[in-house]
């Protein structure tokens, strides 16, 4: 599931469909064999009443190991999608990394000074640098659009969002 | 014809100007909820519940009712837009109405979600307004072993039809399953796949998923062709609201069919999820341009707005006659009730008939206000997708970090959107299916439990799911939509047998 | 990480209460919440847990109890114990409570997570919740007597009984029934008291112990019919709740001749560490919600015990309930697997 380093790439420039394929039905094998583990450990038979707590899990990880075997086989038979096919060529990837990496950074900040002074930051500096706007306008709109957030969560709804584990607005009481 | 004056009686109760204007501030506010995800009808209504108290509970009620129409409509509009379905109803929206927004129809899409939205809530009020007794009963045939087979009937109407490549329909599928099954087991008790990490306690909700899959997924994929949402040129122009209505009346059996799919799932508490779904299934079979649906079909837009909707306003009805709430929104609102000295069941419509028909009335002129308000954002919404890539996109990620975290307060859920995003983006590449995977998500776990519940009943006997003409009744039918597509191909290839032969 | 930044946010009014303390000179329910208050509900909507904080949530707005609002938030995975670990990780924060039914004790024991009411500071007992035996108004039982009877002709597993959630409350009663009798009931768990009430009146089940709550509009519509109560005594409220019968009418179980008890705790923890004042503050503040009238008519709408009680006489109460609650599940064989 996740976009681990697919092992072979060509000269076409990118990562290979091939690759890409092996690579996820590799994960979803690997999930089905760790669920069809711990449903062995809670149980997976029919039991007198009925299927025990581990049955159904047991199966399902059972059809997706064979599913995903199902699919590298047919990758490797070279059926399935095109051969040569190019999974995502080097300067589109660039442009999705440069939207990946900054979220994945916003979801760290979350983490470290809270939702809203993420939010604010996420948004100036991906305005300030993916949409060339002025440092001016970016702060702006990413102050406001974080402030309209605490307002209508904060305030009105009263719905508390992640503040943190430095939480830099505890002086505003919430 | 008794109800009848009593509901021209509830009209007469309902509008006053405090009530009408009660209502506009509950449609607003629910629009507002509805369009951001996490943000549920079920929460607005829990947090304004308390505000309503000092107020006569007709007019709470009637101004918490509008929350939930409002946030009915809204749900649909960032599914449109952005592919972010605000509301777990709104998941099948975006089968069409985002590749509508794509081709720069936008506009369009929106008029035709919210005016099948509302006739669906229209046609459910009717029948709660005449059938309502009658109805009620049909509430309490459903067993465990008739809930399953909703479950299965819906899933028979959603599967089976995909272009993709079989296993990895298989491979997705699964993966929901198995994603649902994490968490506690209700029927033993036991914690399932969590391995020792008390986090994943709380399984994986399937908005999260969604969010991440198909919000977080499709933002990378629209970074892949370049910094731009392909719906910018959407024409923005107030006509298209009529324009689009020209064409809804050519649709009418697609809405039939999907208003009675969802009155019957929203009164049977199946609940308005499954009615979205198993109505885009069953139009897409139905349907002459079947096999175009997901590329932008208005009617793929049509069927699940109107089955959720008529879901969502029947599901009031159990709630009312019986007092068994059909979704967590009707659940709040029961506890609602509870406060202000109602006591929701069967003897409410006795009792509180003011109340009761007040609240009838109030479904009625509360979604036609609601109509009205969305109806005239429609441009407003559609110009949202003119705002440059490089703003709209962070703020909408952002969006989607809120959502994701208000569903449990956990900040890992946070970091599971970010998973799935990438997740949605690489099977978005691969062709693998996400429709399985989340359907299975949303209902794996309930369809085991009202699996495992019915085998209890029945210790084991697997007969139990064809004791009744209900039952039998419906996973006959499930068997045979199953099946459908097999004998189309078994006639399929006896055709060209003999066309071989000759 | 989630644990640093609720000491780090709890400290700061820690502190500040501490030092306010020290300065006045009625140091007692001199502490208030600076900011809103989050209680937290682990258990899903809908259910007894949830319509009661809801209330109470409503009542404190109303009589304007306090400054701060307090916000419901549902932690209900894992059978509660997320909410319970929330609670847990959160040590000395004074905005967080949480109102706890049962799983307090069953859920630990059931499934192994690690959290007792130890981790947690006893705040108060807002009152008890009953169990009454109830069948379908048309069954042909008349006391909880026949019914037993008839579910022993029937032989072990035939009559179905159906509860909220596995290895707890619910299903505790049930293997304590059976113990007591000698009947063998097929326990069907559901997944809230809704769900029960509605499957009994649908007649896909013989049998439920539904809180009274969970059942009141079906009896009052002749839906149900209540057989016993799960307690040694009747319970007080003497208003007519049908046409024939109040909640006092219903006989305890025991003088039906079935030997078995169970009350369920509706209490208010905060988590551990937090000063004195604090509790005493929310001691007080559910002192002036219980003299409220819309209070009182939910207590008489659900038939609650409402004892109150708070501070140590509180602490011994649930160390002794946990008590029972390892001995019920042991013997009913629902501890966790090791």
């Amino acid at each position: 599931m996740s976009e681990s380093p697919e092992p072979s790439h060509q000269e076409t420039g990118g990562f290979s469909t091939r690759g890409a394929e092996i690579a996820v039905a590799i994960v979803l094998f690997a999930l089905g064999g760790l669920v069809v583990y711990d449903s062995h450990r809670l149980g997976s038979s029919w039991g007198s009443d009925g299927p025990e707590a581990g049955y159904f899990p047991f199966y399902i990880g059972l059809i997706m190991c064979f599913a995903s075997a199902a699919i590298i086989g047919q990758t490797l038979l070279g059926r399935g999608a095109g051969r040569d096919a190019v999974f995502v060529q080097w300067q589109p990837l660039r442009q999705v990394l440069s939207v990946l990496i900054p979220a994945a950074l916003f979801v760290l900040g979350i983490q470290l000074v809270g939702l809203y002074v993420a939010a604010a930051i996420h948004i100036a500096a991906f305005m300030r640098w993916l949409g060339n706007y002025s440092w001016l306008k970016s702060v702006v709109l990413g102050t406001v659009v974080s402030a309209a957030a605490f307002l209508t969560f904060e305030v009105w709804f009263q719905v508390p969002l992640y503040k943190g584990a430095f939480d830099p607005l505890s002086f505003l009481g919430y | 014809m008794e109800d009848i004056a009593a509901l021209f009686h509830g009209f007469a109760v309902a509008l006053t100007p405090f009530n009408l204007l009660l209502m506009l501030i509950g449609v607003s506010l629910g629009v507002i909820i509805g369009v951001l995800p996490g943000l549920g009808g079920a929460n607005g209504i829990a947090i304004l519940l308390p505000l309503t108290f000092s107020m006569p509970p007709t007019s709470a009620i009637i101004m918490l009712s509008c929350i939930y129409w409002g946030a009915l409509f809204g749900g649909a509009i960032t599914s449109i837009l952005f592919n972010i379905p605000g509301e777990p109803w709104s998941v099948a929206t975006t089968f069409d109405g985002y590749p509508m927004a794509q081709q720069g129809r936008a506009g369009e899409a929106l008029t035709a979600a919210f005016t099948s939205s509302f006739v669906g809530a229209l046609v459910a009020v009717i029948m709660i307004t005449f059938l309502a007794p009658l109805v009620a009963r049909f509430a309490l045939q459903f067993g465990p072993p008739e809930f399953f087979s909703v479950y299965f009937l819906t899933f028979c109407s959603f599967i089976g039809m995909g272009k993709e490549p079989p296993f990895k329909i298989m491979a997705a599928m699964m993966l929901g399953f198995a994603l649902a099954a994490v968490g506690i087991d209700t029927v033993t008790g036991q914690l399932r796949l969590i391995f020792g990490w008390h986090e994943l306690m709380r399984g994986f909700d399937f908005l999260i998923a969604v969010i991440g899959l198909f919000g977080i997924g499709e933002i990378l994929l629209s970074m892949e062709e370049g910094l731009s949402f392909s719906g910018r040129a959407a024409k923005i122009n107030p006509k298209v609201v009529f324009e689009t209505w020209a064409k809804l009346p050519r649709y009418w059996a697609t809405s039939l069919r999907s208003c009675l799919v969802g009155c019957w799932l929203g009164i049977t508490p199946g609940g308005a999820t499954p009615a979205s779904f198993m109505a885009y299934g069953v139009a897409k079979r139905l349907s002459k341009h079947g096999a175009k649906f997901g590329t932008g079909q208005l009617e793929g837009v049509i069927a699940p707005e109107t089955a959720a909707h008529a879901a969502g306003t029947s599901a009031l009805l159990p709630m009312l006659s019986l007092g068994i709430p059909g979704s967590p929104t009707a659940a709040v609102l029961l506890g609602g009730l509870l406060i202000w000295g109602l006591q929701p069941g069967p003897l409410l419509f006795v009792e509180q008939k003011d109340f009761v028909w007040g609240l009838i009335a109030s479904m009625y002129l509360g979604n036609i206000a609601g109509l009205i308000i969305v109806l005239t954002c429609v441009p407003l919404f559609a110009a949202i997708l003119r705002v440059p890539f490089s703003i709209i996109a962070p703020i909408i990620v952002v969006i989607c970090a809120i959502g994701a975290y208000t569903v449990h307060n956990a900040m890992l859920d946070i970091w599971l959107m970010l998973l799935f995003g990438v997740a949605g983006y690489v099977f978005k590449k691969l062709a693998y299916p996400l429709a399985p995977l989340v359907l299975a998500l949303v209902l794996g776990d309930r369809a085991e439990d009202a699996f495992r519940q019915s085998m209890l009943m029945a210790q084991g006997d697997l007969r139990i799911f064809f004791s009744n003409w209900l039952v039998g009744g419906m996973m006959g039918l499930g068997l045979l939509m199953l099946l459908w597509p097999l004998f189309g191909q078994w006639r399929e290839y006896l055709r060209k047998k003999e066309a071989a032969a000759l | 990480m989630q644990t640093q930044r609720k000491r780090v946010r709890g400290l700061v009014p820690l502190l500040v209460a501490a030092s306010i303390a020290a300065a006045t000179p009625v140091p007692a329910a001199s502490w208030e919440p600076t900011k809103p208050v989050e209680f937290i509900i682990p258990a899903g909507t809908g259910g007894g847990a949830d319509q009661m904080a809801r209330l109470l949530q409503g009542v404190v707005v109303k009589h304007n109890l306090m400054k701060q609002s307090l916000i419901p938030i549902n932690k209900s995975g894992g059978a509660g114990a997320e909410g319970f670990l929330d609670i847990k990780a959160a040590k000395g924060d004074p905005h967080k409570i949480i109102i706890t039914l049962s799983n307090l004790f069953t859920t630990p024991l059931a499934t192994g997570v690690p959290f007792s009411w130890k981790d947690l500071t006893p705040v108060s007992m807002l009152a008890l919740d009953q169990f009454v035996l109830w069948v379908n108004a048309e069954a042909p039982y008349n006391s909880a007597k026949d019914y037993i009877d008839a579910a022993k002709k029937a032989g072990p597993g035939k009559f179905k009984m159906a509860g909220t959630g596995s290895k707890q409350e619910d299903q505790i009663i049930t293997v304590a029934l059976e113990k007591a009798t000698g009947a063998k009931f097929t326990y069907i768990p559901f997944k809230g008291g809704g769900d029960v009430a509605t499957q009994l009146v649908g007649k896909h089940v013989d049998s439920t112990v539904n809180n009274p709550i969970e059942a009141v509009a079906q009896w009052r519509a002749g839906k149900l019919k209540p057989l016993c109560v799960f307690d040694d005594t009747r319970m007080p409220y003497r208003a007519k709740v049908t046409d024939k019968q109040s909640w006092n009418d219903i006989p305890t179980c025991k003088e039906a001749g079935i030997p078995t008890d169970y009350v369920m705790l509706r209490g208010i923890f905060m988590p551990a560490g937090v000063a004195r004042e604090s509790v005493d503050f929310y001691v007080e503040l559910f002192k002036k919600v219980r003299e409220t009238p819309e209070w009182k008519e939910y207590m008489e709408r659900g038939a609650y015990n409402p004892t109150f009680m708070s501070g140590k006489e509180f602490g011994t109460w649930v160390a002794k309930a946990e008590q029972e609650h390892v001995v019920l599940m042991r013997d009913a064989g629902f501890l966790a697997k090791k």
